[in-house]
């Protein structure tokens, strides 16, 4: 079994031509396209099913609630989480990193302490420590990023002393990068803090288990796997959801609510406070359907394989024109391709880059990947970056290199 | 539709191969001033010098960019080196005017468009933007404005510390 050869059929939006060119695809990385299933589910429930859940008595409402307990059942058994009721559903990954600094943060986080980031994290999992560390007076620490673009865990014993927590991502969204995640639950734990993973790129390229990473809490977004916007997930073990405070309050959060105060419910609700979004999460359930379908690990082999042939094929016709960051072996990364490209004394814009590969149809994303810490430490104002998805196939990758040539005819000196 | 050749225009390229007053100017007497587009990281600092008179005597400009802030940029320096502060002013709008009508035909607020700035001809007032309507192609690609503008706005504020400076 592999990727259907066919599976660009599933996905309308891959159906059109832009400039008078077929539509090609390469900014997964950013947003993925849905499959008419994803989008069928979400009109199904709508023309069907939609009803406010967890409060009416009426069969409409009982299966719009089941419907939205269906899709978290789902996530669960996706990544192997011990319990369905550990999954919290946010907007995006962003509030979930939000929620951790907020709830968990707030409460457990002082002078003295230190959380332990990567130069390697998006903005979602650096602002929100900035934010509150400026409140709560703890230190931020990072691990440093190595030239090949690994963490460079040397001095991890060091970082992690008075450490109360340690978040980092499972795989680098401008480098690709697969971190050792098993290794750095061990050290964290070992160092009495907590792990937090960020799986925003991992979850919907790779087979994904909580339970063997070893994590505390995995944090990923339901639009980076063919599943709408609007919808995020916060895993966390039933213990630490238990022990944490609020997060946003109002209704559908609490137990009971009076002219003195309030209760909050039960966990994974305690953190979902107002009309949740249920047709995205009804969306979600559909997406990891298909994915299932596909099964994650044909999911990942085609991955590997599609970024070898990039790698290949992009290195052998450009040669010194063309830098990809990241590891060089395609098992050791994901099908994120940052790249600068041009003369090796003088580059041509990313900018510029993407500006071009528009005109030929193709979609990349330039700029800085809300990464800017990492672009720092790389050195480079900005970079090109394709990425990769189920649906994308060689052709994709040599419209790509074929694109790129034009640019050196417009910016050639 | 517009093609690639509407925004690369060849002055525009050549401004970018070989930006004019490019460098540093020593602080003070020279007032910097750091401008950011926040969307795909660029960055654009501007140095200028201003005499007793109020003339701009001289320009310089670092960072690092796409083609078109590097071109707005390069040409804006040579658009302005000698101007009084005022002149540049109305360069400043006028530029800004030449890209945020066509803005507002796109859908964004057009607020210059209302200051009445007709951006359609080269010749604002007194200000002959020359060269720099090359960059009106800009417009067409709505995501770009914002690079053709950063040095330009990263000037207005430089000018003010400047005139607060004297």
């Amino acid at each position: 079994m592999s990727i259907p050869a066919d599976i660009k059929r599933d996905f309308p939006v891959l159906q059109q031509q832009v400039h008078d060119k077929p539509l090609i695809y390469l900014d997964s990385g950013n947003t993925s396209q849905k499959p008419q299933a994803v989008i069928d589910a979400m009109n199904e429930y709508y023309e069907t099913t939609n009803a406010n859940v967890h409060r009416g008595s009426y069969d409409l409402a009982v299966r719009a609630t089941e419907a939205l307990e269906g899709a978290r059942a789902k996530v669960a058994r996706f990544i192997n989480a011990p319990a369905t009721n550990e999954v919290v559903f946010t907007k995006n990954a962003t509030e979930a990193f939000n929620l951790i600094a907020r709830s968990w943060g707030a409460a457990n986080l002082g002078p003295g302490d230190a959380v332990v980031i990567s130069e390697m994290e998006h903005h979602a999992n650096i602002v929100p420590w900035h934010m509150l560390s400026a409140e709560k007076g703890f230190e931020l620490r990072w691990i440093p990023v190595t030239p090949d673009g690994h963490l460079d865990l040397r001095d991890l014993d060091t970082l992690l002393e008075g450490a109360k927590l340690v978040s980092v991502t499972a795989m680098s969204n401008v480098l690709g990068t697969l971190n050792d995640i098993p290794r750095l639950a061990e050290a964290a734990h070992g160092a009495g803090a907590l792990l937090a993973v960020d799986g925003s790129q991992y979850v919907p390229h790779v087979p994904t288990d909580v339970q063997a990473m070893g994590a505390d809490f995995l944090i990923f977004t339901g639009h980076k796997m063919l599943g709408p916007m609007g919808i995020g997930v916060l895993w966390a073990c039933a213990d630490l959801l238990e022990a944490m405070p609020p997060f946003l309050g109002g209704g559908e959060m609490i137990l009971n609510v009076t002219k003195e105060g309030f209760t909050t419910t039960e966990i994974p609700w305690k953190f979902e406070a107002g009309t949740p979004m249920v047709a995205e999460a009804v969306g979600l359930g559909a997406a990891i359907d298909y994915l299932n379908n596909l099964g994650m690990d044909n999911v990942r082999a085609h991955e590997i394989e599609l970024t070898d042939y990039a790698l290949r094929t992009l290195n052998e016709r450009y040669g010194d024109k063309i830098v990809i960051h990241g590891p060089q072996v395609a098992s050791e990364r994901g099908g994120v391709l940052s790249f600068v490209y041009g003369e090796p004394d003088m580059r041509v814009h990313p900018h510029d880059i993407a500006q071009v590969l528009d005109q030929a149809g193709v979609c990349v994303r330039a700029g800085h990947h809300c990464a800017k810490p990492l672009l720092q430490t790389m050195n480079v104002p900005a970079t090109s970056r394709a990425s990769v998805y189920v649906y994308n196939d060689e052709s994709d990758i040599d419209a790509l290199a074929e694109a790129l040539e034009a640019s050196s005819d417009i910016f050639a000196f | 539709m517009p093609g690639l050749d509407d925004l690369y225009r060849e002055v525009i390229l050549d401004h970018y191969r070989s930006p004019r007053n490019q460098g540093e100017l020593e602080t003070p007497p020279a007032v910097r001033t750091e401008g950011f587009n926040p969307l795909c990281g660029d960055e654009v600092i501007v140095f200028v010098d201003v005499d007793d008179n109020n003339v701009i005597t001289d320009i310089a400009i670092g960072g690092q960019g796409c083609s078109i802030s590097q071109a707005s940029a390069s040409m804006m320096s040579a658009a302005i080196k000698g101007a009084s502060i005022g002149e540049a002013r109305q360069f400043i709008s006028a530029f800004k005017g030449l890209m945020s009508i066509h803005e507002g035909e796109l859908g964004g607020d057009g607020s210059e468009a209302e200051m009445g700035i007709d951006a359609d001809v080269a010749d604002v007032g007194d200000i002959r933007l020359g060269d720099l309507e090359a960059l009106k192609g800009v417009v067409k690609f709505p995501v770009r404005i914002k690079c053709a503008t950063l040095s330009w706005n990263t000037l207005a504020q430089a000018l003010d510390e400047a005139a607060s400076d004297t």
